[in-house]
């Protein structure tokens, strides 16, 4: 695996690579109708679209949590293929953070950070700890580390969540609609943390609906519909000049709810 | 008008109807309470029960080694106040607790009470009061030394402690039975209490990894194993024990290897075992139901591999919510040994039979059932109320 890996894993080479991703449904369904993304290092990717357009399940077949049936995926040169240890070594470099946070309730803010480092890379846990605290006080909640996830308020699970794939010290982070369940209040903490992010140079694939975010912190964006790409365009040409008819009418929706 | 009776006027005579329900409900407890205390006082011969409380606790165990049994009841004693006073003086950290709550002090006072008054009202002879009440003091002067020491002790050994509840176990398994220079006690000695606890203590931890191990079967992607879970699964819920228990008895020996047969006493321990296993996977499988899809994904995500985020994520998440079921799985099971008295064991209820044939004793039947439904339910009690502990402890939410 390990040679294979590394002739690829150069700076100039994509973070990912996706080429004509087909998905269906075991029921049939067509989710995603041959789908290509390349993002560079260091690039934040936001993809918008409709609800069913397939934008989450094209984000969460990069960490393998969807399977697809042709084309092909490459994340950070390791290929995405049936093989269950390449599938592993992806996940180590891929963090992930979800619309529903997914803490586990049953650790604490901090166990919830040093669970994976220490279990899947093996790491002293003293040395995990101190990072976890720095990582939790970068994403301002410090204070609260021996909590439960329970006690805390949405706004700050998502930061925990976005911490604790941070503590596994990943190349990319992949957001799927990390703010739609938040009370409005609550959005502008998250998407802070993940400003703060970019700024840093880490890669993002993103998909959400925040018009503001995409265009001040998108390098480009992605609209999809029905389970293809419909158009991929820097912010500004994006928002103000779209190429696509079924780009207008979805910039009309949404640019009422969010002026 | 004091608080106290305003309180009692709001909560039961708030209103007619509320009055009248409480006078009657009263009526009815207390014609009741009276009725069971003037027999337990007034009619009920309790010589049956004094004369027989050895073959009650222990059997026909050999008079001459009894001493093992004392020595393991010490143990016991000894390691309940232990860890009664670690987790006492180690409250979780998010929530903090004291070191005596007044739970505690009815506890002590319970203990207190039982050692020095139910030894003298079974007529025990002085020596013999003398040992339970230096049981009793054994335990509570580990829950005091655990609960104000045991916080200095260095964390490495804090963290072996648990270990010694399953070497304890084995070691009363050695102290029952003999072996390591102990005289070997025929398991067709062993009885009474003794045997009941033994059966149930052993077919739960037990049933317990089995439970588990079938329950992820069931959920496997393997068909092979999902449909061998199925299966066993359905044979052990479709049968009645008792015809499960005779069937063992009869079949166990041909199908074990080379004409190992176990004696009766653990070939009943390993049916209930078998039985119990079933049941308990039922349990965990609306356990692991209730645990949110999401969980997985994000362990998986983290890069953990499938059985890391069962073992560390899922499964402590499902046992859980199946703590209440499985609990109840295993007050039923304690209540389920009373069949092994059908095959010939002389367990609380096969004692009571024997005693009750014994020409001395005819009649005293009502004394000797109310016995075993109070140690029954003493035990099933203290099952129940471990449990409610352990759901507190382990409840991650906001409640305190």
């Amino acid at each position: 695996m390990t040679s294979s890996v590394s002739p690829a894993r150069t700076d100039a080479a994509p973070m990912i690579e996706a080429c004509a991703v087909q998905k269906w449904y075991p029921n049939g369904f067509h989710a995603l109708r041959g789908v290509d993304l390349t993002v560079q290092r260091g690039e934040v990717v936001v993809i918008m679209g409709p609800s069913g357009s397939g934008k989450s399940t094209f984000l969460r077949t990069f960490n393998a949590l969807e399977d697809f049936q042709q084309g092909s995926i490459c994340v950070d040169g390791i290929v995405l293929s049936d093989d269950l240890r390449q599938i592993d070594a992806i996940r180590q470099e891929v963090g992930m953070v979800f619309q529903q946070f997914n803490l586990f309730p049953h650790l604490t803010v901090l166990e919830n950070l040093t669970l994976a480092p220490v279990l899947v890379r093996k790491r002293p846990k003293a040395e995990v700890e101190q990072q976890a605290r720095a990582l939790l006080r970068r994403v301002g909640i410090a204070e609260q580390s021996d909590k439960y996830p329970g006690q805390l308020s949405g706004g700050q699970q998502q930061r925990v969540a976005i911490a604790r794939s941070l503590c596994m010290e990943p190349r990319i982070m992949l957001f799927d609609e990390p703010t739609s369940a938040l009370d409005p209040e609550m959005v502008r903490e998250v998407l802070e943390v993940m400003r703060g992010l970019a700024a840093e140079g880490m890669t993002m694939v993103v998909v959400t609906h925040e018009v503001n975010f995409a265009r001040e912190v998108a390098t480009r964006v992605v609209l999809m519909a029905d389970g293809e790409k419909v158009e991929e365009a820097p912010p500004e040409q994006f928002f103000s000049n779209p190429t696509q008819e079924r780009s207008r009418r979805f910039l009309d929706q949404i640019l009422i709810s969010n002026p | 008008m004091t608080p106290l009776l305003r309180r009692l006027r709001q909560d039961l005579f708030a209103t007619p109807a509320d009055g009248l329900v409480t006078v009657l409900l009263l009526a009815l407890i207390g014609a009741g309470g009276f009725a069971v205390l003037h027999w337990a006082l007034g009619q009920a011969q309790w010589a049956v029960i004094r004369a027989n409380s050895t073959l009650f606790a222990v059997g026909r165990y050999p008079l001459d080694q009894q001493w093992r049994l004392w020595l393991l009841t010490a143990l016991l004693a000894a390691a309940t106040g232990l860890s009664w006073g670690m987790l006492r003086s180690h409250p979780r950290p998010d929530r903090g607790g004291s070191l005596w709550p007044r739970n505690d002090w009815m506890a002590v006072g319970m203990v207190a009470l039982l050692s020095l008054a139910l030894p003298s009202l079974l007529g025990l002879a002085l020596p013999l009061q003398l040992r339970w009440w230096a049981i009793a003091a054994l335990l509570l002067l580990l829950r005091w030394l655990a609960g104000r020491f045991g916080p200095l002790l260095p964390a490495p050994l804090k963290r072996c402690l648990p270990l010694g509840l399953p070497l304890l176990y084995l070691l009363g398994m050695v102290l029952i039975g003999g072996g390591l220079a102990l005289e070997p006690v025929s398991p067709s000695q062993w009885g009474g209490l003794m045997l009941t606890l033994l059966e149930s203590s052993f077919a739960i931890l037990l049933c317990f990894p089995l439970g588990v191990l079938l329950a992820l079967g069931r959920r496997s992607d393997l068909p092979l194993l999902r449909w061998g879970s199925v299966v066993y699964i359905e044979f052990f819920r479709g049968a009645p024990l008792i015809t499960l228990l005779f069937l063992g008895q009869n079949m166990l020996g041909f199908l074990l290897p080379g004409g190992v047969a176990p004696e009766r006493v653990w070939r009943a321990a390993w049916v209930l075992t078998l039985f119990a296993a079933a049941y308990l996977a039922e349990a965990v499988r609306s356990g692991l139901a209730a645990v949110p899809r999401g969980q997985l994904e994000a362990a998986r995500s983290l890069g953990l591999s499938t059985p890391q985020a069962f073992t560390t994520v899922v499964l402590p998440q499902a046992l859980r919510v199946a703590l209440p079921s499985m609990v109840g799985q295993f007050i039923s099971l304690l209540q389920d040994t009373t069949l092994l008295s059908l095959i010939g064991l002389m367990e609380l209820l096969g004692t009571a039979r024997t005693v009750m044939a014994n020409p001395a004793f005819l009649g005293r039947n009502a004394e000797v059932y109310f016995t075993l439904a109070v140690l029954f339910w003493c035990c099933c009690a203290a099952l129940g109320l471990g449990s409610r502990a352990l759901e507190r402890r382990l409840n991650p939410s906001t409640l305190a």
